[in-house]
């Protein structure tokens, strides 16, 4: 097992290393001097543009401002934002919680349906609910979320008008933010409503992030329930009386969890891309819009800094979900 | 000396063996493919789509630039003030929706067929190098490709774009460098189950050098998943373009791109139903034809999944 986990933090390494190398060579290949960029339409003087080259350090060698930025991002120096003068890590940090908060809900309505719409769908294999539920999952694994939020904000918002078109809760309300996250915030203003408010705010986004997961937990849910159904052990545990719920519930779902569980965890790439677009549409305050925000504003610095964080977010994740399937894998774990 | 006309007849004997064979194939792949009546349908969409993209010029009622100065954002034929010279409608400048979908049609096909040939090409290239060297050259490629891998894919699209510049072209390319890892890894595992069997090895003792025992005698072994992957990548390149499109960093406007008209009709959202919901209903419909077909076809030619 130690032998597993050490396997898998040597990888890590040179993945982190690239990572760095490709967010260090981003800024350095795109097209026009960075000092240039940096001072904008004004353009700056010969002996201030010199200043700031030794000052940005662009006049060392190559390899000395690689070695510099990473021994920077091991102090927490993801760089500074253009736009708001501010260090990147705070930006980040500020905005972070409010995908996480996103993320995190859309990935629970994923697995609160998509778990039991896939165990079903493998149990009655072949019946219309089945058929159904299959069709459904394809069709939101294709969608475009982007449209599927339009879509919903005209049918919600625009002819129902039950939930807001952007922001994370209404304006009326203003209370200081504690974790960041808006549903325990608005809890602990004690401000009446400002829950209610917060919730309407995540509804439409929550099922926008949530569709393509829905969908990927669905189909693999039912095509991991459907290869163990056809094991021995679950024949043996029918062959002793054991009843359907039983059978399912205890016997075939603890095994056909353990790819579902894999699954669940790559689906972190998935809600950060789908995070991109969600929160544009919705005018969502978090990490995905301010990305593209930055590229729009060519506030390099920030996509930068932005681009390691998300990266290193994926990979620890991922990580994460490794050494959880080998914990929960017995077959790994015994290896 | 052997008699001509009988070495003719054999080689004729043989030529048609090798046809019937040819068909026999066929025909098994289209049994499995076609027990899916999903991939069937799915099949009968992609290709409207693909006739529809070649005739479009013929058969748009109008052009896809056209404006039309007294129809601004018309509603479409059935609903009230809808008119049949424009039966899905005008967008906010006037031009007719139903041309301007059937013109997207072939910029979608054409992301989706160059981003595929692209990451294809370069994935099964680095994927074949990588499985059949092994050593630092395989561990060197598949560290890259973690890396690619390690970022949100439609993330490290945007940065490329940002990078090559916004625009059609430039979207394809990037959206291909993101693909191209899957088709690397997939080639990497296939190459590495077949490098060891026994007609590698023979075809290594007859004296085949490395280029011919890599693509002439293990690539056409590992060619099924592949297909499978490319049916899937099409739906994803076509899916990240309309995307990038809508994020302003892909085709740009007036290109009838399904995204790039979604982009221009999102201040219309709650005024003009229309000019949402068709470019978005293409893409969706698009995709989720190609998906059902890239179903279809592993179920056809994944031996594991026959039959379960």
């Amino acid at each position: 097992m130690l032998k597993f986990l050490l396997n898998k933090l040597v990888l890590i390494v040179p993945t982190f290393i690239g990572i760095t190398i490709v967010a260090f060579g981003f800024v350095r290949v795109l097209p026009g001097d960075p000092i240039l960029a940096l001072a904008g339409e004004r353009g700056v003087e010969p002996e201030r543009y010199q200043q700031l080259l030794t000052q940005f350090g662009f006049d060392r060698p190559i390899w000395e401002q690689y070695f510099t930025y990473v021994v920077g991002l091991f102090q927490g120096d993801f760089g500074t934002s253009i736009a708001t003068k501010r260090p990147v890590l705070n930006e980040f940090m500020t905005l972070f919680p409010a995908t996480l908060e996103l993320a995190t809900c859309a990935i629970i309505f994923a697995i609160v349906i998509g778990i039991p719409a896939g165990i079903i769908s493998a149990v009655k294999r072949g019946s219309w609910f089945d058929q159904l539920t299959m069709g459904t999952a394809l069709a939101g694994y294709s969608m475009p979320i982007f449209w599927w939020g339009l879509l919903l904000i005209i049918l919600f918002s625009g002819i129902l008008g039950w939930t807001p078109v952007s922001g994370r809760i209404s304006l009326m309300y203003f209370f200081p933010q504690v974790t960041g996250f808006m549903l325990i915030d608005s809890l602990l203003s004690g401000q009446p409503g400002a829950f209610q408010s917060a919730v309407r705010h995540l509804i439409l986004p929550t099922i926008v992030l949530g569709t393509i997961p829905l969908a990927v937990i669905a189909r693999q849910t039912r095509s991991a329930m459907l290869e163990v159904l056809g094991e021995d052990y679950v024949r043996t545990a029918r062959a002793k009386g054991l009843g359907q719920l039983q059978v399912v519930g205890v016997h075939a779902l603890r095994n056909a969890l353990i790819p579902v569980i894999t699954t669940i965890g790559l689906q972190v790439g998935v809600l950060l891309a789908g995070a991109i677009l969600t929160e544009t549409i919705f005018s969502w305050p978090g990490i995905g819009k301010w990305m593209v925000d930055s590229i729009f504003r060519r506030d390099y610095p920030s996509v930068q800094g932005g681009l390691v964080l998300i990266a290193l977010i994926v990979m620890v994740v991922n990580l994460t979900v490794d050494v959880l399937y080998g914990l929960i894998n017995p077959r790994i774990r015994h290896q | 000396m052997t008699d001509p006309t009988l070495k003719n007849i054999d080689q004729d004997v043989v030529k048609e063996e090798a046809r019937k064979a040819r068909w026999s194939v066929l025909n098994e792949f289209w049994h499995y493919f076609s027990a899916n009546k999903g991939a069937v349908i799915g099949l009968c969409i992609v290709g409207f789509m693909i006739l529809m993209a070649v005739i479009a010029p013929v058969l748009a009622p109008h052009g896809p630039n056209v404006q039309n100065r007294d129809a601004f954002l018309t509603p479409p034929v059935w609903e009230e003030g809808g008119t049949w010279t424009y039966i899905l409608g005008t967008d906010a400048v006037g031009r007719d929706m139903l041309s301007r979908l059937m013109h997207g049609a072939r910029f979608s096909l054409f992301i989706g067929v160059v981003v595929v040939t692209i990451s294809l090409i370069g994935g099964i290239i680095i994927g074949l190098v990588a499985g059949y060297f092994r050593g630092w050259v395989d561990a060197l490629i598949m560290r890259v490709m973690d890396i690619i891998l390690a970022f949100p894919s439609l993330l490290m699209a945007l940065v490329l774009v940002a990078i090559l510049g916004p625009g059609l072209v430039n979207a394809m390319i990037a959206i291909a460098v993101v693909l191209q890892p899957h088709f690397a890894r997939l080639t990497r595992a296939a190459v590495m189950s077949e490098a060891n069997r026994e007609y590698v090895t023979s075809a290594k003792v007859a004296g085949a050098g490395h280029m011919r025992l890599m693509f002439k005698t293990i690539l056409p072994n590992c060619l099924a998943p592949l297909i499978v992957q490319a049916t899937l990548s099409f739906s994803t390149a076509i899916l990240d373009a309309a995307a990038l499109g809508f994020l302003g960093m892909g085709a740009q406007p007036p290109t009838p791109e399904w995204g790039t008209m979604l982009a221009e009709a999102r201040e219309f959202v709650l005024r003009a139903w229309w000019v949402v919901t068709f470019p978005g209903l293409a893409i969706l419909i698009t995709v989720l034809a190609i998906n059902l077909v890239g179903d279809g076809l592993r179920d056809a030619l994944d031996p594991k999944l026959k039959r379960s």
